[in-house]
């Protein structure tokens, strides 16, 4: 079988879009159906050729798999492939895609058409982000995403929508223009950007530092560290349900994989000066906005700060370099897409009902939701990272990696894993425990249409809680030959400079 | 025999040839024909304008050098010569149901609009001092009068009259700056020149260069002589101001790029640093300057100003990449250009132009179709991937990084995260808010403008190559 099975994960969402586009006219209840049916199953099939490349991928190679090369712009070329690293987003975007849809289905009611073309589109970019192998490429992908993720926002958003899309698009914008322009410097240096080749490229120390600050602007905005990340609570709160799904599980992950791709492999001398910096950011937003999680009268905002300490375990990961530290970067980001989307959707079922997001205006849930308390609980002990959940793995890890490498970091971490419980069971008390409030007398528990949502992602959490083994394996023997050329590029300076003194010297 | 030799000789003017009698022949009947045929003569300049661009593709290439070396075909002209014609034709097509509505219809403009075109192809192929300010002169002149074309609106006149006068003052500082350049150097050839600024200029020469360069910065509208841009492009009516925004701005680019690299190669570090910092004040300017505005017209003036300031970015790198970056660059840029203001000219409420932005409030609702290529051509204005607008700015930039020009190319891609706020602002009044009252039916000739436009917007980066390819070789022909 020869066919670009990638190329076909990628486009095939494009090609529903464009379906909906020609064969939907107005806004009529039939429409309206159509286009939710249309990319209802344009994200099934997609998810299921998606899991063809999960059973032929090879995980005992690092090399870069369903490889495809075209000639394009002279510059750059069309190359993608995917592997161990990459694979494991491509999957976690093309699954919680037909949930993001399945979540919208009766909660969009206005220009629903505009809405499922908006998400196919953004689909087609996510996934060409995490499989593109050329850097111009990525670029393309990485930025396109801003226009339809700037309409959810804008178009279907709540009450200070417009300041929240237009905070969302010039924040990331200006961090990635001037990855841009690294790109550019990068090319005439090396001579392509091509990303197999520029992995194996030695880049001079001073281009590394440069390009280095260049891309971390981009990723940092991205993914997001303290102290840019102000962008995210207001985007997260006025995104609809399934905006904040897809921004929470899938574009932050962006900012992290990008450090695994780019910084880490391509300028390891520079990720090495510079880690006591990503350390410092990490650990203060762990620290920084737990607290201020805790402070939050609104859910979605508090989940969103949440979100930036968990980032903050993925960025001191990446940056700890080391077997332990990456892989559970990379479990980390997985298993936040997971819990921080699904919590996301448990606001989004109480949104639906009640129309408000207000802590304060919940209580005694579970006297009227029982099931939909069970599930919040869930979602709630993985996002404080307790052990049987997929949060506990990526964390630990994570902070084992850290401990070999600076032990004051890692310590300061773990207060943040406290502080992360007191807010995450803070917010369950509120909401489900204590007496029921008067307002949520008719309150319905959920339906079979959630039920389908919330099922497949608490069986994910449960399981890679209890046999995180698949993920960790797919991206083992890639995150070892990133490791592998990064302990060389520093072994080799180390040298150079405990030779150097003796020259000083003499 | 040797008559028929001389003529073949003038093969490679044959484009300008037959614009210049088409013109005169164009304007006879239509003095003959009376008003009556105005629409038929204006459909007729599109079509011989279709023919000029034929005549161009079709002529054998290389290069051809006449007139004793002031007039040169190469591939460089060619090049820029189709993306001229293609901006004149295009907003010719915008201005056929405009003028008839707002009976404007005259064949004098079609004509008029041709005599321009024709000095533009002039000033493309100029190589020598004189030939240029012919050139540069001959498209001016049409353009004061067609600007203040709409004889009974005070606006239109005094946008012409505030054109002509600041026009009249930047080619009388070019003239000075020529003669300066001659009287340093002794020739007014830009080969010429070359040889005798080979090991560097004196003191005089570069002051020749500099009103040299207010000149064309006047017609390119670039920062600091752009104060007539947004007055004539309010003023003016919208099919003129959809022109000046294409055509003669190709055509001075061209001139521009063609006299900086070609007569000064010899003192790059001289012209690159007035070249950098124009390029750079354009680019902050237009970013910041159309924040404010409440007008589209207006907007669009400071939206070209800043992106005349991207343009120059690749001449600044004064290199081949630089030029191809350049071409590039202006090839997108008419492409958007024309697809904006066919949208402009849709914006028609009960058989009355509005101007306003806010005029555009929940068009998605109403004009889904019109909305989405609009919101498509100001994300490609804003420079955002995948659309064609991004690779503009790339190459340019590409190039200038390459030249070590890092300050320039960092200033410039926050520039365009500022330019990038203004046109989120009009995507918001089209998609976030409430509807206003739906715009007439848009003519067809402007939906086939937009359409055409607003497509090759979205799907340039599938097949990019041939542009790219085009450019290249035209770049290369200078070097």
């Amino acid at each position: 079988m020869n066919w670009p099975v990638l190329s076909v994960v990628t486009f095939l969402p494009l090609l529903g879009a464009l379906l909906i586009m020609l064969m939907t006219r107005g806004n009529s209840p039939l429409a309206k159906g159509t286009a939710r049916w249309v990319a209802m199953w344009t994200t099934l099939v997609t998810f299921a050729i998606s899991l063809v490349m999960v059973q032929k991928f090879d995980a005992s190679s690092a090399e870069f798999q369903f490889a495809e090369k075209h000639d394009w712009l002279g510059v750059a070329s069309y190359h993608m492939g995917v592997d161990g690293i990459s694979l494991p987003f491509v999957i976690l975007t093309t699954a919680l895609m037909p949930i993001c849809i399945l979540a919208s289905w009766t909660s969009i009611q206005k220009r629903v058409k505009e809405y499922m073309i908006a998400f196919l589109v953004l689909e087609t970019l996510m996934i060409g982000t995490f499989s593109a192998l050329d850097l111009v490429l990525f670029y393309l992908f990485f930025e396109g995403g801003l226009i339809p993720m700037f309409l959810i926002i804008g178009v279907w958003g709540g009450q200070r929508r417009v300041y929240a899309s237009f905070k969302f698009f010039l924040y990331t914008l200006a961090g990635s223009v001037l990855m841009l322009l690294a790109i550019m410097a990068m090319y005439w240096q090396a001579g392509t950007t091509d990303i197999p080749t520029l992995l194996r490229y030695n880049f001079p120390a001073g281009l590394q530092t440069w390009a280095w600050l260049a891309f971390f602007a981009s990723f940092a905005v991205k993914m997001p560290m303290w102290p840019v990340h102000t962008w995210l609570p207001d985007a997260h709160v006025e995104a609809p349900t399934a905006g904040s799904v897809i921004l929470a599980a899938i574009l932050l992950k962006m900012g992290g994989y990008g450090f695994l791709r780019f910084s880490l492999p391509m300028f390891p001398l520079a990720s090495h000066d510079f880690t006591p910096l990503v350390y410092t950011m990490s650990v203060v937003a762990i620290i920084y906005t737990s607290l201020v999680a805790l402070m939050q009268e609104d859910v979605k905002k508090l989940i969103a700060y949440s979100s930036v300490a968990h980032m903050g375990f993925v960025t001191m990961g990446i940056f700890a370099a080391n077997q332990q530290g990456v892989a559970g970067a990379v479990f980390q980001m997985i298993s936040h897409g997971i819990v921080s989307g699904a919590l996301f959707l448990c606001v989004g079922v109480v949104y639906d009902r009640m129309h408000t997001r207000e802590i304060a205006f919940y209580g005694g849930l579970v006297t009227r939701m029982p099931l939909y308390a069970m599930i919040f609980l869930v979602f709630t002990l993985a996002n404080v990272g307790l052990p049987g959940t997929s949060g506990f793995v990526g964390e630990f890890l994570s902070l084992t990696g850290t401990f070999k490498t600076s032990v004051p970091v890692a310590s300061l971490a773990t207060i943040g894993v406290i502080l992360s419980a007191a807010y995450a069971l803070w917010l369950y008390r509120k909401m489900i425990f204590g007496t029921l409030k008067p307002a949520l007398e008719g309150i319905k528990d959920i339906g079979l249409r959630e039920a389908v949502i919330f099922a497949p992602l608490v069986i994910l959490t449960i399981l890679f809680g209890v046999a995180p083994k698949p993920v960790l394996d797919m991206s083992a023997t890639s995150i070892a030959q990133l490791l592998d050329g990064y302990n060389k590029a520093i072994g080799v300076k180390t040298a150079a400079t405990t030779s150097n003194p003796v020259s000083v010297a003499r | 025999m040797n008559s028929l030799n001389d003529i073949y000789v003038l093969l490679p003017v044959l484009p300008e040839i037959v614009l210049a009698v088409g013109a005169m022949a164009l304007l006879m009947i239509g003095a003959y024909a009376g008003e009556g045929a105005s629409r038929f003569i204006n459909g007729l300049c599109i079509l011989l304008l279709v023919a000029v661009g034929a005549c161009v593709v079709m002529l054998p290439g290389g290069r051809a050098v006449l007139f004793g070396g002031s007039f040169v075909v190469d591939d460089f002209a060619r090049f820029l010569k189709i993306l001229m014609l293609t901006g004149s034709a295009g907003t010719l097509i915008l201005s056929l149901d405009y003028l008839t509505s707002e009976k404007l219809q005259k064949f004098e403009f079609g004509v008029l609009v041709l005599l321009a075109t024709l000095g533009m192809m002039l000033l493309i192929s100029a190589s020598d001092l004189i030939a240029l300010y012919l050139g540069l002169e001959l498209m001016s002149l049409p353009l004061y009068v067609i600007a203040a074309s709409n004889r009974d609106n005070a606006r239109s006149t005094e946008a012409g009259l505030k054109y002509f006068v600041l026009g009249a003052l930047s080619s009388g500082m070019l003239l000075y700056g020529a003669s300066l350049i001659y009287g340093f150097t002794g020739t007014v050839n830009f080969s010429g020149i070359a040889a005798a600024t080979k090991g560097g200029a004196s003191i005089g020469l570069i002051f020749g260069l500099v009103f040299l360069f207010a000149g064309f910065c006047f017609k390119v509208s670039a920062v600091p002589f752009h104060m007539w841009t947004p007055d004539v492009y309010e003023g003016a009516p919208t099919p003129v101001t959809a022109f000046f925004a294409a055509a003669p701005k190709v055509a001075g680019i061209a001139i521009f790029v063609r006299a900086t690299v070609v007569a000064f190669p010899g003192i790059t570090h001289s012209w690159q640093q007035i070249v950098v910092f124009v390029a750079l004040a354009s680019m902050v300017l237009g970013a910041f300057a159309a924040i404010g505005q409440k007008n589209i017209k207006r907007l669009m003036a400071y939206s070209s100003i800043g992106h005349m300031g991207f343009a120059l970015v690749g001449l600044a790198a004064g290199t081949a990449e630089g030029v191809q970056g350049v071409l590039v660059y202006m090839s997108i840029y008419v492409g958007m250009t024309l697809g904006t203001f066919a949208c402009i000219l849709s914006m028609r409420r009960d058989g009355l132009l509005v101007e306003n932005i806010s005029d555009l409030a929940g068009l998605a609702r109403t004009k889904p179709a019109m909305a989405f290529f609009l919101a498509m051509l100001l994300f490609s204005l804003a420079g955002i991937p995948p659309l064609a607008g991004f690779f503009a700015k790339f190459y340019v930039f590409l190039a200038a990084i390459k030249a070590g020009l890092y300050v320039l190319a960092v200033v410039g891609v926050l520039a365009s995260v500022i330019g990038a706020y203004y046109y989120l602002t009009i995507v918001k009044i089209m998609y976030f808010d409430e509807p206003a009252k739906a715009f007439d039916v848009m003519p067809g000739l402007l939906k086939l403008m937009l359409g055409v436009a607003g497509i090759l917007n979205i799907v340039f980066f599938v097949y990019p190559a041939p542009l790219l390819g085009a450019a290249t070789v035209a770049a290369k022909s200078l070097f």
